[in-house]
């Protein structure tokens, strides 16, 4: 018998098509319960094109080389002392918020895949979703494999798996991902694959790494590099997954279109986290949020909205509100945060000079007129010898779980605040995105664990204070929480450089 | 004689993670497999019930009625994070290449006897199926399981057996001169013959189950304990007998990862074994209750694969099973 020869593409389909039957014994929505109850609807699985292609050994075979070339650098950073190396130890709160907040979202985004990686009928869709599932559990346990080295030089890592499912700043991401895990299939890959992988990921990768690398944090760069090309294979799933259901059936539009709408807020509110970090964290910087917004939203996010049109498909409901506050919202945060430094797990400062007048420079529309002026009330008690500290926690957003503090895009003094009244009880938002949200699931949004109702309720180990709550997060104020340049993490640093303060002096890299 | 290297030295303020440090205790260093999987999945304070399953909270230790004081106990022997995971399997895929070279090289497959090549059709590649049975199951147990330690281990068991119904598909075309019809043939006999229907029944029927241990015992330890020696020890033992090796090298994965596996199914099982005398009870009961049915499934291929010497066969499998439960504290079966 001849030999047949066959093309890469056909083998590769060989290889994971065709092992799925349609059950008979069982039937298949016994089999498959969860992916229809969303109204979306597939007419053939078959039409799925596998993004990633990829067959199990070679997926062995990349990753695995990843991982050698990965570890070789952990292992010599940590032999090397690495820590030393990078811009100022003000940048790791960038990475305690990571350790705190991302590191556990990358986990339930694993889970989350594992589950729809079972719940789809199709097998195409679910090999790529089980595929992911192991990217981000890769994420998870490099991370905390990358941090751990800094943990054994620094407050603020230590407790970070008993904050995260308790502080107030952590039910961001907390909330945003079990939000998307406890929807149904189609909404949840639509979240994380589409919304979040790949229309805001560049927001989210860029200040992370690019930030690592510009502050010479080798082992953050070097786990981001890794992780890159894992992230394009899931953005590729991400545009794949919207396109697919909506070729499937015109009725998916209109399910689709509120998917997007939902998750592009969130997303977007998630970011905020992530602005301040670019902003007010990374002592060399490395853009702007608002400019970083200008590319990677304004720019990038058009064109991939204009391709959508075909398909019905419109920008998403108040992305013009987003862009209008991208002048604002960083500044807003870092306030917060500022004032409310003793309840978290991370050190907060003021800006200094040469980050003031960078701020200035990124922000003149707004920085000089309505921020600049706070810090410099900020800092006239600080040269009196005080520190303003706020005294009870911010009110956070019923849905996104932000602190109050956005505002009015057209008055920056006027505070934002809308209200929803759902069975006789009155909710609570920070903008038009978040209360249409509660409006269309009010019985999902209500069950949100609020942290700071909880604390007045006394589920927060009966703390009536903000020390006696930072306590009960296993956070000691001076050596995890508190002003960054009385911090423990200060007086460290400085003995590892002989005693000197190496606060940089200009933005540059 | 040692070369000294002298670097600078900085005493580190704590050596791990205070979640890690309650459980190994103060003074100690963990290890990259215990910060890769320990407490990793939440536990509280969830904010929203499951649209699709508003009985229970998003991740719930009610999914399963073996009940432990810590889930986190349920830890893998191999110690297989992501990275020792991959490495490990990256060193078999390579193994695997160079033996289907040489199988395609020297057309290993062209000068077997066609006796056994129809029953490498008939027995064999319907396993396909199985396979991707176990990967269905395996990602169940990964998406619903308790706990990091057993539900990442249980991603990579799922990813395994995707990538063994992949190896399976190599061979289907190493044994076909890559003609993919032979594939289709298999599925065939999977959907429509006698012979398989009883196996299509039970993969199906452990597709339903919904408490994930349960799914775990079924599969990874009872079906797996009869199928996987069945057709990768037996069936291949006798194909070697016939001095044609193309069969052992295109199988030598699924040996390997059958003895390497089988460690961390049988190390989970014994842990709920032996933490409490209900979870022993209810192993006891699963065993009893699935055990009629993967011997009805397995008995028409052992008879197909081995004729007169398949009460042997059988005999040898269920003394292999036998071994096993023995050493989790478990009742034998018949």
């Amino acid at each position: 018998m001849a030999e047949k020869k066959l093309g890469l593409k056909e083998k590769y389909q060989l290889m994971t098509r065709g092992l799925d039957w349609e059950t008979t014994y069982q039937p298949m929505d016994k089999v498959f319960p969860y992916d229809k109850y969303e109204g979306i609807k597939i007419k053939d699985w078959d039409k799925w094109e596998d993004p990633f292609r990829l067959t199990m050994d070679a997926y062995w075979k990349y990753q695995a080389e990843k991982e050698r070339k990965l570890y070789a650098i952990l292992d010599s950073f940590s032999q090397n002392n690495g820590q030393l190396n990078i811009s100022d130890a003000r940048y790791l709160t960038a990475l305690k918020i990571w350790m705190q907040g991302i590191t556990p979202a990358e986990y339930n985004s694993h889970r989350g895949f594992c589950m729809v990686g079972r719940q789809f009928r199709g097998a195409g869709a679910r090999v790529a979703c089980q595929m992911q599932a192991l990217d981000e559990l890769r994420h998870a346990q490099t991370q905390i494999h990358a941090f751990s080295h800094y943990n054994k030089h620094f407050g603020g890592f230590h407790q970070a798996m008993h904050m995260r499912d308790r502080a107030w700043y952590l039910s961001i991401p907390k909330s945003f991902f079990e939000d998307a895990m406890t929807a149904g299939p189609f909404e949840f890959v639509t979240s994380i694959s589409f919304a979040f992988e790949y229309v805001l990921t560049n927001l989210l990768f860029m200040p992370f790494v690019s930030g690592a690398a510009y502050n010479g944090d080798m082992a953050t760069t070097t786990f981001g590099f890794s992780a890159q090309s894992d992230e394009s294979r899931h953005m590729t799933l991400g545009l794949e997954v919207v396109k697919f259901v909506l070729e499937q059936h015109e009725d998916n539009v209109p399910i689709m279109q509120r998917y997007i709408d939902k998750w592009f807020w969130r997303g977007y509110r998630l970011l905020a986290l992530v602005g301040v970090m670019m902003d007010y964290m990374l002592p060399r910087k490395v853009m702007s949020w608002a400019e970083a917004w200008g590319i990677y939203w304004e720019e990038n996010g058009t064109a991939l909205f204009n391709d959508l049109a075909r398909y019905g498909i419109k920008p998403p409901k108040y992305h013009e509100i987003a862009t209008a506050e991208k002048n604002h919202i960083t500044h807003q945060a870092w306030a917060v945060f500022y004032t409310a430094c003793p309840a978290t797990g991370f050190h907060a400062w003021l800006p200094q000079e040469y980050e003031l007048d960078w701020l200035s420079e990124k922000y003149g529309s707004t920085f000089d007129r309505y921020y600049r002026p706070r810090f410099a009330e900020f800092a006239r008690i600080e040269r009196e010898g005080g520190r303003f500290y706020t005294n009870r926690l911010p009110l956070v957003c019923q849905t996104c779980q932000v602190p109050d503090f956005f505002t009015e895009v057209d008055n920056p003094m006027k505070q934002s605040i809308r209200q929803y009244e759902w069975q006789g009880m009155k909710y609570n938002f920070c903008s038009d995105g978040c209360r249409d949200i509660f409006a269309h699931e009010p019985e999902k949004f209500c069950q949100a664990y609020i942290p700071p109702q909880q604390i007045y309720q006394g589920n927060a180990g009966g703390a009536r204070t903000l020390p006696e709550y930072a306590a009960w997060l296993k956070c000691e104020f001076g050596k995890d929480s508190g002003e960054y340049y009385t911090s423990e993490d200060y007086a460290r640093w400085k003995a590892m450089h002989g005693g000197n303060d190496t606060t940089p002096s200009s933005a540059a890299a | 004689m040692s070369i000294d290297i002298k670097t600078a030295n900085i005493e580190p303020v704590r050596l791990t993670f205070d979640h890690l440090e309650a459980r190994i205790g103060k003074g100690k260093s963990a290890t990259r497999y215990q910060e890769a999987v320990h407490d990793f999945q939440m536990t509280q304070n969830f904010h929203y019930r499951p649209t699709w399953e508003p009985e229970m909270e998003l991740f719930d230790v009610r999914r399963t009625k073996i009940q432990l004081d810590d889930f986190d106990a349920l830890t893998d022997p191999r110690q297989y994070y992501y990275g020792p995971y991959t490495i490990q399997r990256a060193k078999q895929q390579d193994n695997a290449d160079s033996n289907f070279a040489l199988i395609e090289k020297r057309k290993l497959f062209a000068t077997m006897s066609g006796e056994w090549t129809d029953k490498i059709r008939r027995l064999i590649v319907p396993l396909r199926h199985v396979e991707w049975g176990a990967n269905t199951n395996n990602t169940y147990l990964s998406g619903y399981g308790y706990g990091a330690p057993f539900t990442s281990a249980a991603l990579m068991h799922a990813m395994d057996r995707l990538g063994i119904a992949q190896y399976l598909t190599r061979l289907a075309l190493a044994v076909n001169g890559q003609d993919p019809v032979i594939l289709d043939e298999g599925k065939a006999l999977w959907l429509d013959d006698p012979l398989w229907q009883p196996l299509r029944r039970l993969v199906e029927d452990a597709m339903v189950q919904k408490d994930w241990f349960e799914l775990h015992v079924l599969q990874n330890l009872l079906q797996d304990s009869q199928l996987v020696p069945l057709a990768f020890v037996h069936f291949d033992e006798a194909v070697g007998a016939t001095g044609n090796v193309a069969f052992t090298l295109g199988t030598e994965f699924m040996r390997e990862w059958f003895n390497e596996s089988s460690r961390w199914v049988d190390a989970t099982i014994k842990t709920a074994s032996s933490a409490k005398p209900e979870n022993r009870q209810l192993l006891n009961d699963w065993v009893a209750l699935w055990w009629p049915r993967v011997q009805e499934a397995v008995a028409p291929l052992v008879l197909a694969a081995f004729g007169a010497e398949a009460s042997a066969v059988s005999g040898a499998l269920t003394a292999a099973l036998n071994l096993r439960l023995g050493k989790l504290g478990l009742e034998a079966v018949a």
